[in-house]
This record gives C-alpha cells, structure tokens and sequence, in this order.
C-alpha cells in the first residue's frame, strides 16, 4: 500500500434541507498519518466526514481525491480507495463473520464474475489483522460489543483502501475495547500506511491516538495540527465551551484535558463559583 | 485449517445450502403444479394430461385439463412467483418484512381501481380494469413515496404511511363494494382477496411476459440489494448507487406486483409470507429473490388447491393466503415487540 492518495476538501458547504451544517470549510488530510476531527454535538464534524466518503453532495465547493472531485469519479472506483464505516452499520440477522466480510469486496466484483482466489485471500487478511479469524463461521449478532465492531472494520479492510473513514468507531464500547480498537488502527496506519480519518469523542484519545488533530465549531476549523501543538485549555474553551486544564499525559506524552466543573474543581480555581439562584 | 480455507469452505457452504434449496423448491413446484393439472373432481393420469399439453384431443381431460386447470395452475405459479419475487424485494430494500407490498398499500391501489372500473365505469373488458389497476399502483407507490420522502426515504416511515394508505383504499374498496349491485359483487369481490377461479389465457399471457422482462430486471439488482441490508451508508461505500437502485427495484418490483393484480387480484399476504419463509430456509446471507419467488409460487398453488378441495364449499385462493398470512403477522408483531424492538 501507499500513501500516495490525496484527499482534500475545498471551500465546501454542506447542509441538509434549508439548515447549514458546514460552511466553506477547507482541509487538507495528511496521507499516511491519522488524522482525528473532534467538536462538540451537531458541530457538523460527522457530516464532514459523509462529505468526504461521498455520501453527500457539497452544495458549494468539493472534495477532491487525488485532484479530481470526488462526486464525478465512478462510486465503484471511489470504493477501492476510499472506505468507510458509518457510525451505525446494520447486521442482517444471522449473517456469519467471514460473510459479513467478505461483502467488503463488492468494488472489485464484476456483474456476474465468479469469486476469486484473491476475494477469498483478501477476507482472510482482513480476519487475521482484526484478530476475528476465530470467530469467522459465528453469526454477527451473537459478538460482543468490542468483537462485532472489530468485524466492521475487517470488512473496511476487506475493502484494500488507502484511505478508511471511520465515524466514531469507538462509541458503545468500554474502556478496553476503545482502546482495542484504536490501537488496531493506529497497527494499520503504522503497518499498512493505511491513511485514517475518524471522528472521536473522547478528547484524551484523541489526543493519544491523532498525528493531526482538527477541532471543529460550527461547521468551521477552529484548528488543526499535531495535538501537542493545537490542544490547550483556550482551544477547549473554544470548542467546547468548558473550563479545563491541559496537561501532559504521563502516559503518552501527549495533552491530557481534565474538565473544571462546577464541582470538584479542587486546586484548579481559587475563587468559589458563583451559582445562579 | 488456515484462514483462507475456513474462508473458503464458509463461501462454499453457503452456495451449495442455496443450490439444495433452489433445487428442492423448484421439484416442489413442479410437483404441485402436476398434481393441481391430475387431481380434482376427476382424476387424470400423467399421461393423460400430457396429450392435452401436447395439443391432442382427449375426451372430457381436453375441457377440464385444458381450459379449467392447465390456465388456472399457470396463473397460480406466475402470480405466486411475482409476489413471491416482488415481496421480498421490497422487505430486503427497506430492511423490514413488514415492507411487503400487500402490507404498504401497493396492491390495495390496483384494487381500488379494478373494483371502481367495473362497479362504477361498468367496465367489462379484462385488459381494460387490468390497464387501470396497474397505472393506480404505480400511482400508488409514488403517493407512498413522495408522502415519505424527506432527505430520502426510511423505511418505517414508508412503511407506516403505507399502512395508512392501504387502510384508506380498502375502506375505498368497501364502499364501493357495499354500494354495488348485487350482479357485480361476485366480479368485484374477487378485488378484494384474490381468486384463480376466472382463469383464462388471456389474464396468464400480460402477466407471462411482465415476468420475462422484469425479473431479469430485479435480478440484476440482487447483489446491490444485498449490500443495502448493510445500510444505506455502508452500502454507498462499498459501490452502491443507493438511489439509482432503489428507483430501479421500486418500479420493477410494483409493476409485478400490479402486472400479478391485475390478473388474479390481490392474492392476500403472498408477497408477505414468501420473502421470511425463504429467509427460513436458505440461511441469511444469500440473495432471497430466487428462493421467494418459488415459495411464492408454491404458496399459491398449494392454497388454492386446499381452498377447492379441503372444504365443503370452493374457496378463492386469497382467503387461505389470508389466513396463513394473518397467522404469520400476528406472530411476527409479538416476536419483534419480544425481543424490544419496534416496527
């Protein structure tokens, strides 16, 4: 694989009926790293992303990969360099793993092809990176959480794109299994020089897991960069509209946000908070 | 084993699962429908039947064979096909087996305007009510559409405005009918559930040729259509050009249901049953459409058989779909409000 596929979004304004989500909004995604886009609820960072997987047409501006805008290039095309995993992927009832999988293979079927030696190779790649090759003949609804998500993205995998998409991969899932499930795709990334863009909500994994963090507000950038350079508590001010401070996480290196709140605000405020009666 | 023998041997598996049952239903169909050409108030032997099939003169089989069963047993196999086909198109499409066309309103258009045409207009031309019911279901499904449509179409949304749609046509059909004159009842009653008893060559031959050109049609939608059960999204992703091929199945899979309606009438719960009993036997990850579409036919067959024979009096065919599919639904509701879900 390689990273030399280019997607970038130019001057684009998204919006769903009369309601405008995004406006003229650029971004440039750094090929071969992780890229992580962060905001508040229905700050328009999820529709960004269906913009950018051409699941909606811009009503100005436009995506573009590798300098041709995405909307004109034939889906299937698309399909083999660009995938996604929607926030909320259906199961049909029953379907095994390695059948689930397998349907990744779709853009490189041909009507009435036969399946290939290397469909069938593909999928087994994508079971083993994933750690799901033992669970291939169990039937998706019977996995747990952290199991069943680890079997989307195999299919995205099964898919062989340089590019993967991914709208909150982590939600639902416990601790251990975000974790998990980042850490497979930081593997990606570092092995596959898979280029990744995900939507997150957990700021701190953010932080840990992005080479270039993109805080969104209001359908506009408030910044982007490497984390150590963009995240500071003025940042969240901004974004998020909350108190916080910003440390170095003993851990990773990274930043690490601890929420102020009105209580439990310890040593980090000094004057008492005035509550409104 | 490594993995790409277990991967393997899962594809294999399944294809061959789907193969047997293909097979089997297909045996089975063939089989009914022999037995609905021997078997009635007089017996007929294969051999029998068969000169008939082959256009010799058999005393007394030429008549009941050739003109009562033979169209009759046709138009069972093709209608139960095209509901079967149509059916499960629908409930694949919109995720949901409540999304049959019988359910949402699509067959209730075409008998409101096949009842209208011939108790209010006093049409008496076949092809005349057959144009009619089918212009109004596809009018029918467009009403459906557009009332659902905001930001593209979900299918709860279409399915519950479906329903109330057809409860607002099938009062449509009993108003008429409560109106009508008591010679017309017996023509417009068979709007209301469906029947085979007016078999005749020319009601088989529109339906015949409907079928030849638009399962192709479907068909080359199946895997498309399997990818859509993943979500719109993830479909999208993977290639799919959701709208193009939802438009596609939609107008394919309507004009069979209306084509079906037109000469049988709508033959109740068909398109229902048909799509969850297939899912039943072939296992969830193969294309249903093949399978339905013979349960389909099979379904209509055998009902119409028990409704002549298994009672007193001569059944049209709907009122056992009828029961079988009220039975279904009932348990289908209970189960889904089980396991906590809603439509």
């Amino acid at each position: 694989m390689t990273d030399t596929h280019v997607l970038r979004v130019e001057g684009v304004t998204l919006a769903y009926g009369e309601h405008t989500v995004v406006e003229s909004l650029d971004l440039l995604v750094p090929p071969g790293q992780i890229t992580v886009i962060i905001g508040a609820n229905a700050c328009g960072k999820s529709t960004l992303l269906r913009a950018m997987a051409r699941l909606l047409a811009p009503r100005q501006g436009r995506v573009v990969l590798d300098g041709k805008d995405l909307h004109r290039l034939p889906t299937r095309e698309v399909a083999r360099t660009l995938g996604l995993l929607p926030q909320s992927p259906v199961a049909p009832e029953g379907i095994t793993v390695a059948d689930l999988v397998a349907r990744g293979r779709h853009p490189y079927r041909r009507l009435l092809a036969r399946w290939t030696a290397e469909d069938d190779a593909a999928v087994a790649r994508a079971l083993e990176l994933t750690g799901t090759a033992d669970l291939a003949d169990r039937p998706v609804d019977e996995l747990s959480g952290g199991q069943r998500q680890r079997v989307w993205i195999a299919m995205a995998l099964a898919q062989e794109t340089d590019i993967l998409l991914l709208d909150e991969p982590t939600t639902f899932l416990d601790l251990s299994h975000q974790v998990e499930v980042l850490d497979l795709l930081t593997d990606l990334n570092r092995e596959r020089g898979t280029t990744i863009v995900m939507v997150l909500h957990d700021l701190n994994l953010a932080a840990r897991y992005a080479d270039h963090l993109v805080a969104v507000k209001a359908g506009r950038i408030s910044a982007a960069g490497a984390p150590e350079a963009v995240l500071d508590a003025r940042l969240v001010r901004e974004v998020f509209a909350m108190d916080s401070q910003v440390i170095t996480d003993p851990v990773s290196g990274r930043p690490l946000v601890l929420p102020i709140s009105r209580h439990h605000c310890g040593v980090a405020r000094r004057e008492p908070v005035a509550v409104a009666v | 084993m490594s993995v790409v023998d277990v991967v393997v041997a899962g594809r294999v598996r399944r294809a061959w699962r789907w193969r047997l049952v293909v097979t089997v239903l297909a045996v089975a169909v063939v089989a009914a429908f022999s037995v609905s050409l021997m078997v009635g108030r007089t017996f007929y032997g294969p051999d029998e039947v068969l000169r008939v099939i082959a256009g010799q003169t058999v005393p007394g089989a030429s008549f009941t064979v050739g003109v009562l069963r033979l169209p009759r047993a046709v138009l069972a196999v093709l209608t139960g096909f095209a509901f079967g086909l149509a059916g499960v198109t629908f409930q694949t499409m919109l995720r949901n087996a409540l999304a049959a066309p019988d359910i949402i309103g699509i067959s209730s258009g075409a008998s409101v305007a096949a009842v209208f045409a011939i108790l209010v207009l006093d049409v008496t031309s076949a092809t005349t009510v057959s144009v009619m019911a089918i212009l109004t279901a596809l009018a029918t499904a467009a009403l459906i559409y557009v009332l659902a449509y905001k930001d593209g179409v979900v299918g709860t949304r279409l399915i519950l405005i479906g329903i109330g749609v057809s409860a607002i046509l099938q009062s449509l059909v009993s108003y008429l009918i409560v109106r009508a004159a008591a010679w017309d009842l017996q023509v417009a009653m068979r709007w209301l559930t469906g029947s085979l008893n007016a078999a005749t060559w020319s009601r088989v031959l529109p339906l015949a040729g409907a079928i030849a050109v638009l399962t192709p049609l479907l068909l080359s939608q199946a895997r498309n259509l399997e990818l859509l059960r993943l979500g719109d999204d993830t479909a999208a992703a993977l290639g799919v050009r959701v709208g193009r091929t939802r438009l596609v199945v939609i107008l394919g899979a309507v004009a069979l249901i209306a084509f079906a309606t037109a000469a049988a009438g709508p033959i109740a719960f068909v398109a229902f049953l048909a799509g969850p009993i297939a899912a039943r036997v072939v296992g969830p990850s193969q294309s249903l459409m093949i399978p339905a579409a013979l349960i389909g036919a099979l379904l209509v067959l055998v009902s119409d058989f028990v409704g002549q024979f298994a009672f007193g009096t001569r059944y049209p065919v709907g009122v056992v779909t009828g029961a079988l599919g009220a039975l279904y639904l009932v348990f289908l509701l209970a189960r889904t409000h089980r396991s906590g879900g809603s439509l």
